[in-house]
Order: C-alpha cells, then sequence, then structure tokens
C-alpha cells in the first residue's frame, strides 16, 4: 500500500528479528484474537478516491456558485493565496505541539505574533494561544469567570449566539452550575442590568449580537463590577473588530470569540479557530496553550509554553481545562492573513463589508415585503419578511441563491419565524445584491 | 595533531545568520501599521450605521507587503522539525505520514466552501461524508452510534463523560454514583475531564505487569462508581488484557466504561472495542486517521457510543429520511445531552479522514495496525539489552516503553538524552510519560517508517546509550547544540511571564 | 524563644509564642526544582493540621504543601509572591510561606525536631 513503506521482505526480517513467526502472536492478547472479517471496502487508488469524493462534493452546492449572503457565526471573506501556501509547507502541516522548543521555534514564534495580534484586537493585556473555536471557548470563559469570583451563576444575553448559549446551558448543566439566560433579544433592547446581581460571576454579550446590532458595553461592564462580576464579551465575526471600539475599551475582562474570518474557509463549521483574551491579573486562570518568551543558554531570545500548570498534563484533575490541542493551523492562518492585512488593510476591508450591508440594507427598504430592524449593524442585519422565512430560504436556494439563515434555524418555537439574518462581506458584488433584491421581491 | 578536538566555535556572522540557518525578528520589529499586502479599494463614501461605535484609535497592528510576509514565514517554518522531514517516535501521538491527497480532497469548493447553516437541501454531499464516516467507523469500532462533534480528544471525553453523567441521571441514580476510576498511567486530560463533570477520582492501582487487573478493579466496584477510563492499548504500549472481565464487572454494578482511544493505532483494522464492552470512546482523527497535527491542531475527537449511551448523544445528530439525508440541530423529543460546539464538527477533518480510510480499505488499515505493533516490536528488541523497562521486557502493541533505570550511574537524565536526540536530526520520543514509569521514554514509530529508518533511529540510540553509559554526560547536559535554539530557560518563562510582544509598530 | 519542629513531608514550623512561622525545608526545595510560582492562603483563613496550605509550581509540576498544625492565617509573605526563587535561596528564613496563629500547641508534640528531621533526610 502507497503509504507503508515496509515491504514482505522487511516485514520476513523483523518478525525473525523479534522472534515469531506470525505477526498475530503479538496479538495473542487480545480476547478474541484478531477479527478478520471488516464489512468494508478494500483500499482504492487515488484515482479511485479522488473519484468517489469529487461525486460528494459536486453534491453541495458552494458559496461560489451562488450570491452568497450566510452569516450567523460564520462569514465568508477572500483569503489571499498566500495564506493556504504557507500553511501547507510541511514545516507547519506536518508539524507536532512544540513540547521541544528548540526544534520548534517556528511554531512558537508564531504563537507568540498570533497571541500578540489577539490581544491588539481585542483590547486586552494578553491572550493564549486559541481554543477550538468561539463557542467552546466563551464556555471555558465562564469557567474561568467561576474560579475567579467563587461564584457558580452565569448571565447569558439574549444577543448571544444560540449555539454558544446552548454549550454554555450544556456545560453548566452537566458541570452542576447556575445559569439564567435573557430571551432572544431582536432588537438590542433588554434591560440586561437590571438582571445582574451579586450572584453572578459574569454576564456574557455578544457584539455585534447574533442579530447584527452593535452593543455599548461600557454600562454593561459598570455594573457587572459594582456586583462583583465579570463581563466575558463574545464576537463571532472578527473582521468588525478592524472597524469598532474594542470589547476591552469597552471594559470587557474576558475576550473570546470566533477567528474564523481571518485566514480560515468556512468549511461547513470546522475547523475554525478561537480567539481568547483576558486581563493580566487573571492569568493563571486562563485556559489553554501559552507561549512566552525567553532565553536559551546563549542568551539568543527564543519561544516556549509557558505556565503549563494551568494544564491538564500536569494539573491532571485540578487543571484549569481538560484542553489539550489548539486550533494551531487555523491560528497560523489567521495570523498570516492578519499580518497580510495589517492594521490599513484591516480597517479598510472592515469599512468595504459595512459599506455593503449598507448598501444592501439600502436596496432592500425598498422591497415592499421586507423590513430591516437593526439601527446599527456591522455586516450582518435581521429582515423582517412577510411569511416564513424558513420556506422563504429554501425557495430563493432552489434558485440558486443562498439568502441568509431564517432565525428559526437556530431558535425554533420562539416566534421569530418571519426573521432572517442576512451577511453581506466584500466577496458581494453589486450584481448579487441585485439578484438577491429582484428574488425576494419575486417571492414575497 | 589531529588528535585535538576543535574547541572553538565558528566565528558569528554580521548578521548572526548560518548560511542557509537565518534568524527571523518578529512581526511586530519588522511590520508597520500603514503596510499591507492586500489591496482593499476603500469604498466610496456613504453613511455608516455604527451607533457610534466605530473605533476611535489604533489597534497597533502591523502589516507586511506579500513578498515580506512569504519570508517572515517560510523562514519560521524553516525553524520546524515536521514528519515530512523526519520521524516522531512519539508514544501515544501516533504521529504517521500526512497524506497529501487528504489535503487536496479537504480544499475542494464542495468542501471547503460550503456554510454549516445552509440550507441543507444543498449540502446532502457533505451530510454524506459524515455518514459514510460514521459507517466505518461503527464498523470498526462495533458500536452503536457515533457523536460527529467533538474537535479534539479531550472534547470527546468530555462528550462521553456527558453521556454517561446523563445516562446516570436517567437512572436516577445522579446522586450516588459519582466516582471515576482511572488508572495511574492516565492521560492527564482523563482525570481533568472527570473532576471538571464534578466526578471524584479514584486510582486503579497498577499491575506490577504494566497491565490492569480484574482483581484489583473488582474491590472499587459498588454503587458510587459511575465509570472507568482506561485507554487500550494503555499508556504503557500493553493490550490491556482484562478488558472483558473488567467490562463485565463493571457493567454487572452499574457503571459504564469510557475507552481513551488515543492508541486506537494498534487494533484498527484488527479488534472492535465495542466487543470488549466499551461504551464510550473517542477517537482521535489527527492520531489514528492521519489528520495533520499542523503544530498543535486542530484536532477531531468523535465518540463512538454503545447502545445504552446512543439515546444520550448529542446534538447534531445524523438522520436517514426519505427524502434524504438531515441533521437535527436539536435535542428536542430525545434524550440527547446537549449541545458541545456551535455548528456541527471537524468537517475539514472529516474529509481528511475518510480519503485516508478510502484509501487504505479494510486490508490497509489491518496492515498500517499490524506494520505499526511489527515496527514497535523491532524498535523493542533492538533496544532491550541497553535499555531498561519498568515491567520486564516483553511483547507490546504500537509503542515500547522503557524507564531511566539503566542510565542511574550516568547523570545522563531521560531530558538530557532527549535532548542529545535533537543533536542528531531526531525527535525525541515522549518523555516524563506515563508517569508510572521513572523517567519513562515511550517510543511509537508508526507503520510510516520505512526499516532503513528504524534501523538508523535504533543505531542511533544505540550509540547515544553507549556514549551515555561510557561518562559523556557533559556533552548530553550541552545537548542540543545544533538546533536553531539551545536549551530554552524555562524558569524564567514561567517566573517572569511575557506573553506578547509590547513593543509598538512603526 | 523560637523552635523549630519538621514533618516527614519536609514542611518546618518555627514557633515563638502562639505564631508558628511555616514554609518548606531546604531539601524540599532541591527536590521541586526552580520554583516559578506559589498559590498562598487568605489572611484570616483557618488552616487545620494536614489540610492543604499552599501550592507550589515549578516548570514541570505543581505540588502541594499541608500544614504541620492548626491555626488562622495572619501574615503571608507577600516577597514570595513576587519572586518565588527565594524559596530557593533560603527556604528556612526569607522563604517562609506564612504565619499562623497556632491553635493547638501540643500538636507540636507530634513533630519531629531538628535532629530528628536530619536524620530522616539522611534516611532517604
Amino acid at each position: 500500500m502507497r503509504y507503508h513503506p515496509l515491504t514482505n521482505a522487511d516485514r520476513n526480517e523483523m518478525r525473525r528479528v523479534i522472534g515469531v513467526a506470525d505477526i498475530a502472536e503479538l496479538f495473542e492478547d487480545m480476547p478474541g484474537g484478531v477479527v478478520e472479517n471488516f464489512d468494508l471496502p478494500r483500499g482504492k487508488s487515488e484515482i479511485e478516491v479522488e473519484r468517489h469524493l469529487a461525486k460528494l462534493a459536486a453534491k453541495n452546492l458552494p458559496a461560489s456558485r451562488a450570491p452568497f449572503f450566510v452569516g450567523a457565526g460564520a462569514y465568508r471573506h477572500h483569503v489571499p493565496a498566500s495564506v493556504d501556501h504557507l500553511i501547507q509547507r510541511s514545516e507547519f502541516l506536518t508539524s507536532y505541539t512544540p513540547y521541544q522548543p528548540e526544534i520548534s521555534q517556528g511554531t512558537l514564534q508564531y504563537l507568540f505574533e498570533f497571541q500578540t495580534q489577539a490581544a491588539l484586537l481585542t483590547g486586552m493585556e494578553i491572550a493564549n494561544a486559541s481554543m477550538y473555536d468561539g463557542s467552546t471557548g466563551c464556555a471555558e470563559a465562564m469557567l474561568m469567570a467561576h474560579r475567579i469570583t467563587k461564584r457558580r451563576k452565569a448571565l447569558l444575553s439574549g444577543g448571544l449566539h444560540p449555539h454558544y448559549a446552548e454549550v454554555a446551558r450544556t456545560v453548566a448543566r452537566l458541570a452542576g452550575d447556575d445559569i439564567a439566560a435573557l430571551a432572544p433579544d431582536v432588537t438590542a433592547a433588554e434591560d440586561l442590568i437590571a438582571s445582574i446581581d451579586d450572584s453572578l460571576s459574569c454576564v456574557i454579550v455578544q457584539t455585534p449580537d447574533f442579530f447584527g446590532n452593535l452593543r455599548d458595553l461600557r454600562a454593561v461592564a459598570e455594573a457587572c463590577h459594582r456586583h462583583g462580576a465579570l463581563l466575558i464579551a463574545v464576537f463571532t465575526e472578527a473582521v468588525s473588530l478592524g472597524l469598532l471600539t474594542s470589547p476591552g475599551a469597552m471594559g470587557a475582562d474576558i475576550v473570546v470569540g470566533e477567528g474564523q474570518s481571518i485566514g480560515n474557509a468556512l468549511n461547513f463549521g470546522g475547523p475554525h479557530v478561537g480567539l481568547f483574551a483576558t486581563r493580566q491579573e487573571f492569568l493563571r486562570q486562563m485556559p489553554g496553550r501559552l507561549c512566552g518568551e525567553t532565553v536559551d543558554v546563549e542568551g539568543r531570545r527564543g519561544y516556549v509554553l509557558t505556565l503549563s500548570t494551568r494544564e491538564q498534563h500536569i494539573r491532571r484533575d485540578k487543571a484549569t481545562s481538560n484542553i489539550c490541542t489548539n486550533s494551531g493551523l487555523c491560528a497560523l492562518a489567521f495570523s498570516i492573513h492578519m499580518t497580510l492585512l495589517g492594521e490599513t488593510g484591516l480597517s479598510r476591508l472592515a469599512r468595504v463589508n459595512h459599506a455593503n450591508a449598507v448598501a444592501l440594507k439600502d436596496m432592500l427598504a425598498k422591497v415592499r415585503g421586507v423590513e430591516v430592524l437593526n439601527k446599527s449593524f456591522f455586516n450582518e442585519f435581521t429582515l423582517r419578511v412577510k411569511g416564513d422565512a424558513a420556506a422563504l430560504v429554501e425557495r430563493l436556494a432552489a434558485r440558486g441563491v443562498l439568502a441568509g439563515v431564517p432565525v428559526s434555524r437556530l431558535l425554533p418555537n420562539a416566534g421569530l419565524d418571519d426573521l432572517l439574518l442576512v451577511a453581506s462581506t466584500e466577496l458581494n458584488t453589486n450584481e448579487d445584491r441585485a439578484t438577491l433584491v429582484a428574488e425576494l421581491e419575486g417571492a414575497l | 595533531m589531529l588528535d585535538q578536538p576543535v574547541t572553538t566555535a565558528a566565528p558569528a556572522s554580521f548578521t548572526g545568520n548560518r548560511g542557509l540557518e537565518l534568524e527571523e525578528p518578529l512581526l511586530f520589529e519588522i511590520g508597520r501599521n500603514d503596510t499591507t499586502g492586500v489591496d482593499i479599494d476603500e469604498p466610496a463614501p456613504f453613511a455608516p450605521c455604527l451607533g457610534g461605535l466605530e473605533r476611535k484609535e489604533s489597534i497597533g497592528l502591523p502589516g507586511l507587503s506579500e513578498p515580506e510576509t512569504l519570508r517572515h514565514y517560510v523562514r519560521l517554518s524553516r525553524k520546524n522539525y515536521s514528519i515530512d522531514g523526519g520521524i516522531y517516535p512519539l508514544g501515544s501521538c501516533t504521529m504517521k505520514h500526512n497524506p497529501r491527497l487528504n489535503e487536496k480532497m479537504a480544499r475542494l469548493d464542495g468542501f471547503a466552501d460550503i456554510h454549516p447553516l445552509q440550507p441543507q437541501s444543498t449540502v446532502q454531499g457533505a451530510l454524506e461524508v459524515m455518514e459514510q464516516l460514521t459507517h466505518w467507523l461503527l464498523t470498526l469500532t462495533n458500536m452503536e452510534a457515533l457523536a460527529l462533534s467533538p474537535k479534539a480528544g479531550a472534547h470527546g471525553e468530555s462528550c462521553g463523560l456527558m453521556a454517561i453523567k446523563s445516562a446516570i441521571a436517567a437512572r436516577g441514580e445522579a446522586a450516588t454514583r459519582k466516582t471515576v476510576l482511572v488508572p495511574q498511567s492516565a492521560h492527564g486530560t482523563n482525570p481533568a475531564s472527570a473532576a471538571f463533570l464534578g466526578f471524584e477520582l479514584r486510582a486503579i492501582p497498577a499491575g506490577r505487569d504494566g497491565v490492569v487487573h480484574a482483581e484489583a478493579v473488582e474491590p472499587l466496584l459498588g454503587p458510587h462508581v459511575a465509570a472507568i477510563m482506561l485507554t487500550n492499548p494503555n499508556t504503557c504500549g500493553l493490550f490491556e488484557r482484562d478488558i472483558a472481565q473488567i467490562a463485565k464487572m463493571l457493567r454487572d454494578a452499574g457503571g459504564y466504561f469510557y475507552c481513551d482511544g488515543a492508541n486506537f493505532n494498534a487494533i484498527a483494522g484488527v479488534a472492535r472495542p465495542g466487543d470488549f464492552g466499551v461504551d464510550a470512546m473517542h477517537i482521535n482523527l489527527h492520531k489514528t486517521f492521519s489528520t495533520p497535527h499542523g503544530g498543535g491542531g486542530p484536532g477531531a475527537g468523535p465518540v463512538a457510543l454503545s447502545a445504552r449511551l446512543a439515546p444520550f448523544a448529542p446534538a447534531p445528530l445524523l438522520l436517514r429520511k426519505d427524502n434524504g439525508l438531515q441533521l437535527k440541530e436539536d435535542v428536542e423529543g430525545t434524550q440527547g445531552f446537549g449541545r458541545i460546539t456551535a455548528f456541527h464538527g471537524q468537517m475539514g477533518m472529516f474529509v481528511r479522514a475518510l480519503a485516508y480510510m478510502l484509501a487504505h480499505g479494510a486490508d490497509g488499515l489491518a496492515q498500517a495496525s499490524r506494520d505499526a505493533v511489527l515496527s514497535a516490536n523491532y524498535v523493542r528488541v533492538k533496544l532491550r539489552d541497553m535499555m531498561s523497562s519498568p515491567f520486564g521486557d516483553r511483547p507490546c502493541m504500537h509503542e515500547v516503553l522503557f524507564d531511566d533505570a539503566w542510565l542511574a550511574e550516568s547523570r545522563v537524565t531521560t531530558l538530557d538524552f532527549a535532548k542529545a536526540m535533537i543533536d542528531e536530526g531526531f525527535h525525541p520520543m515522549t518523555v516524563y510519560f506515563p508517569l508510572v514509569a521513572h523517567g519513562a521514554m515511550l517510543i511509537e514509530p508508526t507503520e510510516s517508517e520505512s526499516k532503513a529508518s528504524l534501523d538508523l533511529f535504533i543505531a542511533t540510540l544505540r550509540n547515544l546509550g553507549e556514549r551515555a553509559l561510557q561518562g559523556e554526560a557533559a556533552a548530553f547536559h550541552a545537548a542540543p547544540r545544533h538546533a536553531p535554539r539551545r536549551r530554552l530557560d524555562e524558569t524564567q518563562a514561567a517566573r517572569k511571564p511575557v506573553l506578547r510582544c509590547t513593543q509598538g509598530a512603526a | 524563644m523560637t523552635s523549630a519542629y519538621f514533618t516527614r513531608d519536609h514542611e518546618y514550623v518555627r514557633v515563638d509564642g502562639d505564631i508558628g512561622v511555616v514554609g518548606v525545608t531546604d531539601y524540599a526545595q532541591s527536590q521541586l526544582g526552580d520554583i516559578v510560582f506559589i498559590e498562598l492562603p487568605q489572611v484570616g483563613q483557618r488552616i487545620a493540621k494536614g489540610e492543604q496550605l499552599a501550592t507550589v509550581e515549578s516548570v514541570k509540576a505543581a505540588s502541594e504543601v499541608f500544614s504541620p498544625v492548626s491555626g488562622e492565617v495572619v501574615e503571608v509573605n507577600g516577597a514570595i509572591d513576587q519572586s518565588p526563587a527565594i524559596v530557593n535561596e533560603d527556604a528556612l528564613g526569607a522563604g517562609w510561606f506564612v504565619k499562623l496563629r497556632l491553635s493547638d500547641a501540643d500538636e507540636l508534640a507530634g513533630l519531629l525536631d531538628e535532629a530528628g528531621y536530619e536524620a530522616h533526610v539522611q534516611s532517604l
């Protein structure tokens, strides 16, 4: 088999050296012995594998082949060709976790740069080397707040992505903690502050929120701190950080979010990359890997994974988290793309995103049967449509237009069936917008 | 004349570079805020709708032009060891070859450029990938259901234990069944996962022969035991002989069996964990099924569940209906315990793993496991006269465990030995794990190494071992000398953590 | 008059009146290696004999320190919080962890004196 270098002559020789006549002798400890008959096909050549998977891929409608307005936590952006090329270099793609730092300085330096970029973008003092994604990072932030405040109750804003809220609720319930959540908050009208009291370890607020609204977190931050609670700010669209006041500047204690928008394809929802940033004073309670600067025995600057005593491989049952893997290669892709953009490019990219969303909003204002509900937004807003939004999306999909995400898909039975989330990035053209508008007019 | 060793190092160069070995500054030292490697046109003037929340200050993020970016990252990459470059004999990591076909397949537009929330009718091919992967993994494990969403092995452990905790609660025993039994040799993620869910941990004593004995487990069982977590083969590279017996005793006592599947590479296609009575087992796609380690991630840890745990699987659930495949994205109407991640799981890794499985087939997977076990035993037999093992020499599975007793007189520690391997061009084996061996050295060659590669590796370890035993401790303490960096001060990194660049960009 | 008492697990308490200064011995610090961080209790906390008093972190390990006696924490050594290296340099002196107001002087009878501790270390 093309991936197995050992020849039969090699195997014979190795068995002779080991002193077994048959490889089955090395499997003698298995009750029942070797299992022979798996109901699975025989191995395929590269040609056959390609054919098999290409057929499956062809059954999907990729974003490039349709006017595309789907967001709700994962966003389609242009990733420069250099990014994917660089992450496929052997030394990045096929390297292991940098536990032997002397021969992993490539990985360690880019993690150090990534941590710095993440801290700068979120307006916080320190960031870790990434989490699996925004939603698991959000749950970890909640647990971190419990450890710091020694309280075990979280409050979720009604603007939090429903999947993030569901993950937090699952984790809380199974860990035996308390959690309260406000009702879905379509127009950012909730009175979050009225629900903040001394029982809470944290309040979790997303901005831009699930419905696209932009939220000023300053008053919430103040209320949290008055009650001894932490403010956890969540984002799902990293490009928004190029244009908006950072969560750190608004008083957040932990900032956690999804970095997929930068450097990473949609990938049907994974792998993505979670950003996690916080204050210096909370350093030892932060989960996840951390890369730190140091020197070697010749005094040259270098990098190592550090503060490992927080982590599972040392602290075991007393660890801050069970997390082992980070999202290394996706973090690298994020970092490379961010390097290519720089502040100038990122701001411009963010402005284009917002401009496209504003243009779309203006066009939609003229369509009967739809109403844009947001007063503020970045690159995504909520449309109220006449009738059922999910049925509308299916009809438009059959006509080759991916019009957005019906809110009912993530919030069924919430009485929000006429709401549609529409995202607009730099990849939408005037033609795309015109097509969407025409299709909506035709359908409604 | 030529007997004298050269003691002076080569003179330093002006740049600090050494030929092709280049020093590379931080992005923040070479980038500029006003530089960008992406050409984006400013939009025409428009009235923003930002609610007054527009950023007023600079972020401080430097950029580089495209050629500078390429150069920066290419130079960084060249400081890394990688499997494409050499053997990674890391026990319990399964650093096998990462086929490039997998990368090509994962990048097909139809897989990479689809959104998890676009209408399910437009992504039936993606759902079929998930269905086929599920079929392969359930056939290989002989288990009932697969939770696809965990994003890594540890995440899979949480998922499996959450299903167990929910099953116990459904039986009304949540208040009494709170103990999880874990052997001392377990990977740290096992107790960490159990502890965070509120379980109390009890250690299962290790047997003198390195495996867990049913007689040692029996007295620990009772109505207070929620689960046992075992790795099989275990972290000492040995098959847990008593596994079926232990599973039965545990089941009779009302507990659940969690199997850490990190070492599945020894038995994939050769044995089925479901046959042994396992209730939940996570599978590391980035180990057994070749998805690349990427310098630390991303991984994927789908969890196979037994019939009695299947009802508690989290969202999303993949269902085959009359009109096609459907992902049920909530647990309404089921006993599913909830959701552990946004969206559906690591699709990018599913495609890669499925490509690997299709390429191997049942016959190839079995061959891979046999070669993995063969190679580990070959290494064992060729080193056993020199290196000591905590449980004495005995046949192993896909990895072989040595300890540092053989180095006791030498003043060379396991760490020193590992650093000396670096100078020889090898990534060290796993060291100081499992904890049950003193100064552990856990070697897993995998099926991806040629015999010539194994022979060179073995010869090098023998050479290093001889030098250690002959008293060359100083040379080992000074290692590595040839790597891009020599030993780094981890104490300073922990005492005075510097976790970001604080210098502002130009 | 101060008297020093030791445990087999390498903690010490130097007693002066009803105040005990608690730390780890020189043997302990050499076994722990370079100490990078020490997690200390709060002032006002009550600790029972044998209960966990602190956690000492080196680069690759975290070790628990158990209190040799029962009492209330009246002072915590801020210097080792800033510079954990002090414990490596002067475990018995400047590297003390906490001062406890002893609640039961009888507990001291069960501890080793200096000679007894030295003998114990020799036997290891």
